[in-house]
């Protein structure tokens, strides 16, 4: 089977998978996204299988990221219902998280009872060093794209969620119930 | 029953975490923190920021970190409670959305309610980056490994893998 070059020719389109097809696909998304999922999602889905278009993808990718929880995670649900209703989501869920939670169990046994090893300790504490450093980039990275030109409202929210969340280290629930509503007003006043 | 009271708090964190994710799994980090360490206490800070590193490194939506540390406090239940607890809702959510609506992408009150989350995203974001950051950097050592990781992760287009890789290296060369 060719695979296409890129996202400009993606392959042709086929009927929708099954569930046992869903499931293999969501399973290879998890077992290959080292860092995150969502580009290799968006390689399998569109280029290897050809099961959307670029923008099909996009588009329910977008609805996504609205609703609440893991946005692949809620890309699989939606996508496996519409290919084969429940049936289709439950497999494409299975599929995305079933692997990744064995490995984990797997992975907390050891560290339950290794990972008080002096050599171990050592480098669980360096991973944490690294994997708080990759997380500062990804804010930066987030937040660097928001500012433009100059400082908008939704700079103060991201500030006043950060201060709340983070160094008050408040609720979450709180946050969001004070936090969401003025933030989405905002975001409704500056589109007028 | 000690057991079933962790069960109970592990549903009540989680499920809780799930309806109020916005933008992914890592935006409830400060709060499935602030429940295991400062609420509950099932783990301490420098546990709970390993048990994220170890997460981060492996394959797989970020969600399933809260399956490692499901198994961390209360073992294999607790791992299947705690993913379950996690996913349940939200998945819930996303079906009958997908059951109800088709075609909304344009609309305006979806564009609206999107971008005025994303500023919370961020917010959330930055929160989880200063609470592990806290728990991880106890020396200086760890402060330049965080330093050096941030770098690469910013100014280069490497997988953040190879910044994870370098770390357990130096830290099997007993580096911090």
């Amino acid at each position: 089977m060719q695979e296409p070059p890129d996202a400009a020719a993606p392959a042709p389109r086929r009927p929708a998978p099954t569930a046992i097809e869903l499931f293999l696909g969501f399973a290879t998304i998890a077992g290959l996204g080292f860092g995150g999922v969502l580009a290799w999602s968006r390689r399998i889905i569109v280029q290897r299988r050809g099961w959307l278009s670029a923008e099909a993808f996009n588009e329910q990718l977008a609805l996504c990221q609205l609703l609440p929880g893991g946005n692949i995670l809620n890309f699989a649900v939606m996508y496996g219902c519409r290919c084969a209703g429940i049936l289709g989501s439950l497999a494409a869920v299975l599929g995305l998280i079933g692997p990744p939670v064995i490995l984990m169990i797997i992975a907390g046994m050891l560290y339950r009872r290794f990972g008080d090893l002096p050599v171990l300790h050592g480098v669980f504490a360096a991973l944490a060093a690294a994997a708080a450093g990759l997380l500062i980039a990804t804010s930066a990275q987030m937040i660097g794209a928001t500012i433009k030109d100059r400082v908008r409202p939704g700079h103060l929210i991201a500030a006043a969620t950060f201060v709340a969340a983070g160094v008050l280290r408040l609720p979450l629930l709180w946050v969001m119930v004070a936090i969401a509503p003025v933030s989405v007003a905002l975001a409704w006043w500056e589109r007028r | 029953m000690d057991d079933s009271r962790v069960y109970l708090g592990l549903i009540a964190t989680f499920a809780m975490c799930s309806v109020i994710a916005v933008g992914g799994a890592n935006s409830t980090v400060p709060e499935m923190h602030r429940a295991a360490v400062d609420v509950y206490g099932w783990i301490s800070d420098l546990k709970f920021s390993e048990l994220f590193a170890i997460a981060q490194a492996a394959p797989g939506p970020n969600v399933v970190f809260v399956a490692l540390l499901g198994e961390y406090i209360a073992g294999v239940p607790g791992a299947l409670i705690a993913i379950t607890a996690m996913c349940l809702p939200s998945c819930t959510i996303a079906y009958c959305a997908a059951r109800l609506i088709d075609r909304f992408e344009h609309a305006r009150w979806r564009i609206v309610i999107q971008a005025g989350l994303v500023p919370l995203t961020i917010g959330l974001i930055a929160s989880s980056a200063l609470i592990v950051t806290r728990a991880a950097d106890r020396n200086l050592a760890a402060v330049l490994i965080t330093a050096a990781s941030f770098a690469l992760c910013y100014w280069t287009r490497v997988s953040p893998l190879v910044a994870l890789a370098l770390a357990a290296g130096l830290g099997l060369m007993g580096v911090v």
